[in-house]
């Protein structure tokens, strides 16, 4: 799952830096990621995961890093 | 009304927006932005996209007012109305609308601009001394 949300991050979070130079806890808002980047993140992480991202869910410490995004994809593919 | 101002700021590349719209299409679109917004924002792809851009703009802008220390806000609750006379207003609705409430934002000012491929907004509120007190903001009919 993990080199999935790092693939979808280097397409979409056009990111100052390389998502191969972040550990999984790397900050990527404060690696280059803005905020208009994060939704296309999540849509990305959408279609790679066939799941859809609830309003609850729609926070700036979701989208924070690998490990983050990881927890809230593990939540939902659990959920379904 | 207290002196206090709470004030956002944001700024979009316009590049970006246009690229989300061709790669993610009407998802993008209805996700972010209400049906008032995607009609006013019809023409060319570039214009489109510059009008897009500067309502996201206003919506994160909006957010930096609101300051949520939770779940933000869903794009939509905070939207960029076009009025007759062709200025734009800011509408809170559900989460946005109760969250201003709690805080004890409004009336809200919005500006917003674009130009050499980048779009930005503006936004400022009153702010009541204590969280609460204002009971509500004015919101536009449109």
């Amino acid at each position: 799952m993990r080199e999935q949300i790092r693939a979808v991050i280097a397409e979409h979070a056009r990111l100052s830096t390389p998502i191969d130079q972040l550990g999984d806890d790397g900050d990527l808002f404060a690696a280059g990621m803005t905020s208009h980047a994060s939704v296309n993140v999540m849509l990305a992480l959408e279609d790679a995961f066939d799941v859809e991202f609830p309003e609850a869910l729609l926070r700036k410490s979701t989208f924070e890093t690998v490990s983050s995004i990881e927890a809230a994809l593990f939540e939902l593919t659990v959920s379904v | 009304m207290s002196d206090d101002l709470s004030v956002g700021v944001d700024l979009v590349d316009i590049a970006e927006v246009a690229r989300s719209v061709k790669r993610f299409g009407d998802r993008y679109l209805r996700r972010v932005f209400t049906e008032h917004e995607i009609a006013c924002c019809q023409g060319p792809p570039e214009v489109a996209a510059a009008a897009l851009a500067a309502r996201f703009a206003a919506k994160e802008a909006t957010l930096k007012v609101l300051a949520p220390e939770d779940a933000r806000p869903d794009w939509r609750s905070i939207e960029v109305v076009r009025l007759p006379t062709g200025a734009c207003k800011l509408r809170l609705r559900g989460a946005a609308a109760r969250l201003a409430v709690q805080r004890g934002l409004g009336p809200f000012a919005l500006s917003m601009t674009h130009e050499a491929g980048l779009a930005a907004a503006v936004v400022v509120s009153g702010s009541a001394p204590g969280v609460g007190e204002r009971p509500t903001m004015e919101a536009p009919r449109g």
